[in-house]
């Protein structure tokens, strides 16, 4: 149950920067995600972690030890491939068995340890079998017992479920997680399936562009965002943007001229007036058919019923789209013009995500 | 759609047609000449092959072409392991480049390279004479017209069909299983003896089967460059048609040549999955 630290680790592939300089630390026990869509740098982040990377600057720690000069053969990792990565000419005894065996474990302690990895995830008796003569689920079974049986320091996970189909992809996600509640040991996975992170993960790191954007518990990122790509990725959202008139206290306003009106929320860290915002509001926190204030009117224009919840798309009078959902047995809503609101407790305002050139401007203003 | 399924073996027949033809006609009637000659010494059918089974020379022979093949079979793997080996490390142009490196030798004729090697194995050639100005020999060396000489200049010509199947095969290791065997302990050594050379035997396989096969018929290097006891099957069949003009002799010789290699290839396909090299994996 070792923590695992980052420290200013960093990595460039000739001119792209992999992984910006990030700092980053993970308790003893934790599961972690990074989270991000392709080439954010969460698979450089991990590469690293097992010593299959060497990065360009920066520290690694597992425990008590730094690992950063050391190969991936003396840091005690098991590692789940993504597409498994098992030794085909091997048995499923003898891939299981393949880490004991370079620790130099006698023979009856190999073949204890190997069944008993085996019946932890469930394939107790198929140590004879062959590698080809097994589904996709049980191989992905197979490569968590051989990553499970060293006892590893840390659990590496390289977007391991891809290749499942998606009834038993949400089947392992489960096991996973039981698996890793009752053997508690300091995990990082890898994916860029945010239903994946949230089932799993005890916090989540959202990344892009080879450095962290948020970390957090999913209730955090999901409800606490801290800025629009966060947002954006993580869950159903409509982003309004516009531009900050005023923070204060908890609160801040954002002018959306489109719309001729001011959307009040709650107001993420880093916003100051003056600067261009955005308003999330989630699909789940729009109300049709209010007549308080806020109120806003809107089109009904396509209703589409997914069983518990109804989901809408609505036009505002600017063409925008937003999709909204609500308890199907809410009654029905019907085609046509209505209003919509939404408690202003429930309105993130947000800083906008900015490519890299003007927040590295902002960066340099604000230091 | 039915239509077409039911017409597909049909081209299948049609396309193989031709070369099937000329199969028949110019290697399968041709051989089975060749067995009729076989059997018609005049002492009696199988008069030739009791000469060949019992008789002292040609028995060393045989045992000699056998040496040969097993020795150049050995040293071409062992020289083109590493070769696949760095092969697959390469990129872009410089993987062109080594390639073009290899195949090379293919638009020599395998002639010019014998005579080629024939200058300069001999006594006063440029390897005598760089031995001796390194200090390294104070006499010439006997490389020429004895078993070392036709195991140099059969290597060369072979070592192309060793280097590709075990490339084709090497290629196709998927690299995150080294990895793999990295991240769980196991130290360079044990990975390339657990994981990658046991991945890679069908190439290696199949490299050994080819050359092995291709040395046992080998006549233009070892008639050049052997001496006189360093005679070969082919060496004797010819000298057998040609000299001697005992076609029934040359025929079982022939024979017995083909027969040997018929086992040798069913044996070796037992122990590794050839086919597998070269098909998918």
């Amino acid at each position: 149950m070792r923590p695992v630290a980052f420290r200013a680790v960093e990595k460039s592939f000739g001119a792209v920067r992999a992984l910006r300089p990030t700092t980053l630390d993970i308790a003893g026990g934790e599961f972690l995600t990074l989270l991000g869509p392709s080439g954010s740098g969460k698979t450089t982040l991990l590469n690293i972690t097992a010593g299959y990377l060497a990065p360009d600057a920066g520290r690694v720690r597992i425990g008590e030890r730094d690992v950063t000069e050391l190969p991936a053969r003396k840091r005690n990792i098991g590692m789940v491939f993504q597409n498994y990565a098992l030794f085909p000419h091997l048995s499923v005894f003898e891939n299981v068995a393949y880490g004991l065996r370079s620790r130099g474990c006698t023979r009856s302690e190999i073949r204890r340890r190997v069944e008993e990895a085996l019946a932890t995830v469930q394939l107790a008796g198929f140590g004879g079998r062959a590698i080809r003569q097994l589904s996709g689920g049980q191989q992905q079974r197979v490569a968590l017992a051989r990553a499970l049986v060293i006892e590893p320091d840390v659990l590496l996970f390289d977007e391991p479920l891809g290749a499942l189909d998606r009834q038993l992809r949400k089947h392992v996600q489960l096991e996973i997680r039981r698996l890793h509640q009752r053997l508690g040991r300091t995990t990082i996975y890898v994916t860029h399936d945010q239903e994946e992170a949230l089932v799993m993960s005890d916090r989540i790191a959202v990344m892009r562009e080879g450095r962290v954007e948020q970390i957090g518990s999913g209730r955090d990122l999901y409800e606490r965002p801290a800025n629009s790509f966060v947002a954006g990725f993580l869950g159903e959202s409509n982003l309004i943007e516009g531009s900050v008139t005023r923070v204060s206290g908890d609160y801040a306003e954002l002018s959306v001229p489109a719309l001729g009106m001011a959307i009040r929320g709650i107001a993420a860290a880093g916003l100051a007036e003056g600067e261009p915002g955005a308003a999330l509001l989630r699909p789940e926190t729009i109300r049709i058919g209010a007549d308080t204030a806020p109120c806003l009117a809107a089109r009904a224009s396509e209703i589409v019923y997914l069983g518990e919840i109804v989901s809408v798309r609505l036009v505002l009078a600017d063409e925008r789209e937003i999709w909204c959902r609500r308890l199907s047995n809410l009654g029905e809503v019907r085609p046509g013009p209505t209003t919509l609101g939404w408690p202003a407790e429930e309105v993130r305002i947000l800083p906008i995500h900015s490519n890299e050139e003007t927040r590295e401007v902002r960066h340099d203003r604000s230091s | 759609m039915k239509d077409t399924r039911s017409r597909r073996p049909l081209a299948t027949a049609l396309l193989l047609l031709p070369a099937a033809l000329f199969l028949l006609l110019w290697f399968a009637a041709p051989l089975g000449e060749l067995l009729r000659l076989s059997f018609s010494d005049p002492r009696g059918a199988l008069a030739a092959y009791r000469e060949l089974v019992t008789g002292d020379v040609y028995r060393r022979v045989f045992a000699n072409t056998l040496l040969v093949s097993v020795v150049v079979t050995g040293i071409s793997i062992l020289l083109g392991y590493p070769i696949a080996h760095v092969l697959t490390r390469l990129h872009g142009a410089r993987l062109h480049f080594a390639f073009w490196c290899v195949l090379f030798p293919f638009w020599v004729s395998v002639l010019v390279r014998t005579f080629s090697w024939m200058l300069l194995l001999e006594r006063n050639g440029p390897v005598n004479a760089a031995l001796e100005a390194l200090g390294l020999t104070s006499a010439p060396l006997p490389l020429l017209f004895n078993n070392t000489a036709v195991y140099i200049g059969m290597t060369h010509v072979m070592l192309p069909y060793a280097v590709l199947p075990i490339y084709a095969s090497l290629v196709r290791i998927d690299r995150r299983l080294l990895l793999a065997s990295d991240g769980l302990g196991a130290s360079p050594w044990t990975t390339f003896r657990r994981v990658y050379l046991p991945l890679g035997m069908p190439g290696v396989g199949a490299a050994a089967a080819l050359v092995f096969l291709l040395s046992l018929g080998f006549f233009i290097t070892p008639a050049l460059l052997g001496g006189i006891s360093n005679i070969t099957v082919a060496m004797l069949i010819e000298h057998l048609v040609n000299e001697r003009l005992v076609w029934s002799l040359a025929a079982a010789a022939a024979f017995l040549l083909l027969g040997v290699t018929l086992a040798l290839l069913f044996v070796a396909a037992r122990l590794v999955p050839i086919g597998q090299a070269l098909s998918e994996r």
